[in-house]
């Protein structure tokens, strides 16, 4: 078979996915990036290059609140993951005995598998007023009044974090087990205590893991809509929560894309602070 | 020092599991709210739930759309797998990455793209629709999955099966699939999953009939209910079966 022939052949079989994913995501895209740069009168939409979307987005107060209000729960969300994750893997990984491990660890993210509706209804439940949180704290006598928490920004930080401590401690996790044992006793055997161990040996190492779920996290979180929603409350919103104001309210479709466009560019920034270590080549 | 490392772990079990675990424990819960005081057992919301029409009627509905997707995505993905790794095909880096590239956008921007086209295209939103946009998610995790698992081992088997006169489309039923078996189930109910979990994009693409976690989200304007409790215990099952036979099926291969 001729090189020519076989290269169709590849052609022929990658062409039904190609087409679905051009289709379907290329175009739709390419369509949106056009649609940020039409503008809106009164409901006539007039194509064309605009930048009163983006302008809006600058003076709008509301606007710009909802991408500081994202970048800030987004923050908090990721870092406090990382923290929270990275001892929980430590322990599955050296910790728990080796024939366990694979257990620990399904079990460890099985709820991962909820949809993003049910879970935060979950939360929902757990941080209501007289929820299993209120009640639990009151029977302890730590409060004598139920305290707010469902409705309000540290819900949805909760929320969030539930979903991603999970998905971190998988990325660190599998980072932690390709370590060879050897650097860990070399360190030792070096006069460095586990501390320094920790702080100059496996910390380094496993940056990449780290990166790669804090980028997994940063990306998923910042683009959600449902855990806001349901757990914020609506006293501040988010950029995905203001997109969709923007499509059902007012159906202003121009100044919805450009709120999507800005989104990706959180999205590629946060691609490239980290894409020292991220190693999405080899997904 | 010793059970410190133990107490942690508990702790994090105990948050992964605390949510799960109310919404499990007030399905079955006798009165009206899900809160404590806990009083049951009691399967009256369950029953309630399968008599609600519109509630059986999502439900039926996430079951096809989410098969009819993962099909759709799993045998593209399979297809598309195929021919970039057994077929030498001039820029195959570029073609990777625009067949893994929806992954990189978050599913609001992907709903969204296909809403504006749908719209200016002046055609309905419907159960296809929605379909449609769970197939552009879950293509670039099926293809992915099936590429990485082409190894070769397969493609000396496959050679062999073409020097010994099998054409290309025997070849592929015949051996690779057959092969590639557990890496295409795996891709499969994983997709499966996603779609049957998904929120957003069926929300934006869908309008008189719709999936269950739409559903779900009206029914949650009405507030808490051990109705919600049910239907989610509900999902939450399907999914971690799904997931469940996925693992095995890669952890099988693994072995």
């Amino acid at each position: 078979m001729s090189a020519r022939a076989d290269s169709l052949k590849g052609w022929g079989f990658a062409a039904p996915a190609l087409l679905w994913t051009t289709a379907f995501f290329v175009v739709p895209f390419v369509v949106m990036a056009a649609m940020s740069l039409a503008t809106l009168d009164g409901r006539t939409l007039i194509w064309g290059l605009h930048a009163d979307n983006y302008l809006e987005l600058a003076e709008e107060r509301y606007l710009w609140r909802a991408v500081l209000v994202s970048l800030e729960i987004t923050a908090t969300v990721t870092v406090v993951s990382v923290v929270l994750a990275y001892p929980l893997a430590w322990i599955i990984a050296f910790r728990v005995p080796a024939r366990w491990q694979r257990l620990a660890l399904l079990l460890a993210i099985l709820p991962f598998w909820t949809s993003y509706v049910v879970r935060s209804y979950a939360w929902l439940l757990v941080l209501a007023r007289e929820g299993v949180v209120n009640q639990t704290l009151m029977t302890l006598g730590i409060v004598a009044e139920p305290v707010t928490l469902a409705n309000t920004r540290i819900a949805t930080v909760t929320g969030f974090v539930h979903f991603f401590v999970m998905l971190l401690t998988l990325t660190i996790y599998a980072n932690l087990v390709q370590l060879s044992p050897n650097y860990r006793r070399a360190a030792m055997d070096l006069g460095a205590n586990a501390f320094q161990t920790f702080r100059h040996v496996i910390l380094p190492l496993t940056l990449p893991g780290i990166a790669t779920g804090a980028f997994l996290t940063f990306v998923l979180c910042i683009g959600d809509y449902i855990t806001p929603q349901i757990l914020g409350g609506n006293t501040e919103l988010t950029v995905p929560q203001v997109i969709m104001v923007q499509l059902g309210r007012r159906a202003d479709f121009p100044l919805a894309s450009a709120l999507a466009i800005v989104l990706m560019a959180l999205v590629t920034l946060a691609y490239l602070a980290c894409a020292r270590w991220l190693r999405i080549d080899r997904l | 020092m010793r059970v410190l490392p133990w107490l942690y772990l508990a702790a994090g079990f105990l948050f992964i599991y605390l949510p799960v675990g109310v919404l499990v424990l007030f399905s079955f819960q006798e009165g009206t709210l899900p809160v404590p005081p806990f009083e049951g057992p009691s399967l009256r919301w369950y029953a309630e739930v399968l008599g609600d029409d519109d509630l059986t009627a999502a439900l039926l509905n996430s079951v096809v759309v989410a098969a009819g997707q993962g099909a759709v995505a799993v045998t593209l993905g399979f297809l598309a797998a195929y021919g970039l790794a057994r077929h030498v095909v001039p820029g195959t880096v570029f073609l990777r990455a625009l067949l893994i590239a929806p992954l990189t956008v978050s599913y609001l921007i992907v709903g969204l793209g296909l809403l504006i086209v749908v719209q200016r295209a002046g055609l309905g939103l419907s159960l296809w629709t929605a379909g449609i946009g769970h197939v552009v998610i879950n293509l670039p995790i099926c293809f992915a999955i099936i590429y990485a698992s082409m190894g070769a081992q397969q493609q000396n088997a496959e050679r062999a099966a073409r020097d010994l006169g099998a054409g290309e489309f025997d070849v592929i039923r015949l051996v690779t699939v057959p092969m590639l078996a557990p890496a295409i189930l795996a891709a499969y109910f994983l997709s499966v999953t996603l779609s049957w979990d998904e929120f957003i994009i069926a929300f934006l693409l869908t309008r008189f009939e719709v999936t269950l976690p739409v559903e779900i989200w009206s029914m949650l304007r009405s507030g808490l209910s051990p109705r919600l409790n049910a239907i989610g215990s509900v999902v939450f099952l399907v999914s971690v079966t799904a997931v469940v036979l996925a693992e095995v099926l890669i952890f099988r291969r693994r072995r």
